[in-house]
């Protein structure tokens, strides 16, 4: 019996937990969210920021994105062949990488590479009262150090997303043409007929809601970190999780959103 | 024990209204009582040293004055003025009137030197770049530094001179109300005396009122007017910084002496 109520209550303190960490966290984000439109503004702030997560993370999200195209070209004309659907290849590569792979892979690099540096940022600004010195010195931390990097993050990886969509056909196009013996002109055509301005935008507004949820991690785990060393790396490796998994189940709520009938 | 009524400095005790009036100040971290009624007065222009042990909460009482700690209850008074019954605007302008030298100095490490020490003029749009490093590099020769430190990283600088560049951010607004934060940890002693006269300088310079929290003996002597000791979330003790020594408390002897045997247990586990 003792132990059947210990199981519920652990589910109980679990479900209160969740509930509360959700709380504060749409807190966090509504707080960073009204800074955007309450001056004074950082424009050095957001465009450090911007440069930070979208041009330095350009080189990993390019790389991702031809080798994914490329696979992508070489999987799908192996299964497809067996049906004798290879003209599928061009606008299943095309699909895939606008839809899907291009915003979520991005995404997941991103999240890598820029909610690690920014929770271990902003968690070091914390634990050496970097953060307490700034509302001394008549500075809103949220405004100073959260809200542009949100902007940052909303805004960059759409621009990211484009440059990874593109480079991603051109992967699939290139293992079509060089190594499928596919025709050029005609891979082109089937990509560009089956592509409609819903699967690009679809896939932009999901790299949009991945580059705020990516900043918005990593900004809360390292604004809410304690203890040191130790919880500045606890608080990179929250960051990271945290966004990785939310991109993936915003991915579905997104879809769902986007092209349920 | 107190002997509130001495006037600081020798001046009138008639100077009524203090520059800082706390009241029963009290803060809860979870089951442990940090502050636990704190009442003390600082009065204008002059200096006051808070010793403790560590985890004594002196840290706490100076981010509650400051605003960075909500207090559970009592009242915080800055020229007769609650500071917690204020909005929000009203308590930043407050704030905007204390300076604070943190304990490691919390300099900036993503700005160069001369930034950092004119972050809050920048911040509050009261200058041009041009004027605010100007002015960075004006409040930099006064702790002793050269104009070509303001082109340096924090990380490039030793400790007394990151303890110098935080002096600086923190007088160079001219606040009329200056916080130290355990000035000399971690320096060695000469830098420490050399900190603590530039932190004296300052101060007189300004005419700002000063609080120090420290656990430096020698250091308490050369910075406060007044002294108080501060154990169990409690003011035990106040008087005149050279009484220090021979406070007549027996708490405040074992601190200031440093003996292991008397009425402070250290809390060991065993």
């Amino acid at each position: 019996m003792n132990a059947a109520l210990d199981f519920v209550a652990a589910i109980g303190r679990g479900v209160l937990g969740a509930c509360l960490v959700t709380g504060r966290l749409a807190l966090f984000g509504l707080n960073g969210l009204s800074h955007w439109v309450r001056p004074p503004f950082y424009g050095r702030m957001f465009l450090r920021a911007l440069i930070e997560i979208g041009y330095f993370s350009l080189p990993v999200v390019a790389l991702t994105a031809v080798f994914t195209g490329m696979v992508l070209a070489l999987q799908s004309s192996t299964g497809l062949s067996r049906f004798a659907a290879d003209s599928a290849v061009a606008s299943l590569v095309v699909l895939s990488v606008t839809r899907e792979l291009g915003p979520v892979l991005a995404g997941l690099m991103v999240a890598g590479r820029v909610g690690a540096a920014m929770a271990a940022e902003i968690g070091t600004m914390r634990v050496t009262d970097q953060i307490d010195a700034l509302t001394t010195l008549s500075t809103n931390p949220m405004k100073y150090l959260v809200a542009p990097r949100l902007l940052a993050g909303l805004i960059a990886l759409p621009l990211l997303v484009v440059i990874a969509d593109i480079l991603g056909v051109l992967g699939g196009f290139i293992i079509a043409i060089l190594k499928l013996g596919f025709n050029s002109g005609i891979y082109l055509n089937n990509t560009l007929n089956f592509l409609e301005t819903q699967d690009v935008v679809s896939g932009l507004a999901k790299a949009a809601v991945f580059g705020f949820l990516i900043s918005l991690m990593g900004c809360y785990h390292g604004y809410n970190s304690r203890g040191g060393a130790q919880g500045v790396g606890a608080a990179t490796t929250s960051a990271v999780v945290a966004a990785s998994v939310l991109i993936l189940a915003f991915d579905y709520v997104l879809t769902e959103l986007f092209f349920a009938r | 024990m107190r002997d509130e009524a001495r006037p600081a400095n020798g001046s009138p005790a008639i100077a009524a209204v203090p520059k800082i009036r706390l009241r029963g100040l009290t803060k809860r971290f979870g089951d442990k009582l940090v502050l636990d009624g704190i009442d003390l007065d600082v009065m204008a222009r002059t200096s006051m040293v808070v010793i403790g042990g560590s985890g004594s909460g002196k840290s706490v009482l100076l981010k509650c004055i400051l605003g960075l700690i909500e207090p559970d209850a009592g009242s915080i008074e800055i020229d007769g003025q609650d500071v917690l019954k204020l909005d929000r605007e009203a308590r930043e302008a407050v704030r905007n009137r204390i300076g604070m030298l943190f304990q490691n100095g919390a300099l900036f490490d993503s700005l160069p030197v001369w930034e950092n020490v004119a972050f809050g003029l920048l911040a509050r749009h009261k200058a041009s770049r041009a004027e605010a490093r100007a002015r960075a590099i004006e409040v930099l020769a006064q702790v002793g530094l050269a104009a070509s430190v303001g082109d340096l990283w924090p990380a490039e600088l030793s400790g007394g001179m990151q303890k110098r560049v935080a002096l600086a951010r923190a007088i160079a607004a001219q606040p009329d109300i200056l916080f130290f934060d355990e000035p000399t940890t971690g320096l060695d002693p000469i830098m420490g005396a050399v900190i603590d006269g530039l932190i004296v300088d300052c101060v007189k310079r300004l005419g700002s009122t000063a609080v120090a929290i420290t656990h430096d003996m020698a250091s308490a002597r050369r910075i406060g007017d007044r002294a108080a000791m501060i154990h169990k979330g409690r003011i035990i003790w106040e008087g005149p910084a050279t009484a220090l020594m021979d406070s007549g408390n027996p708490v405040v002897d074992q601190f200031t002496h440093g003996r292991r045997e008397g009425p402070i247990q250290m809390e060991l586990r065993r």
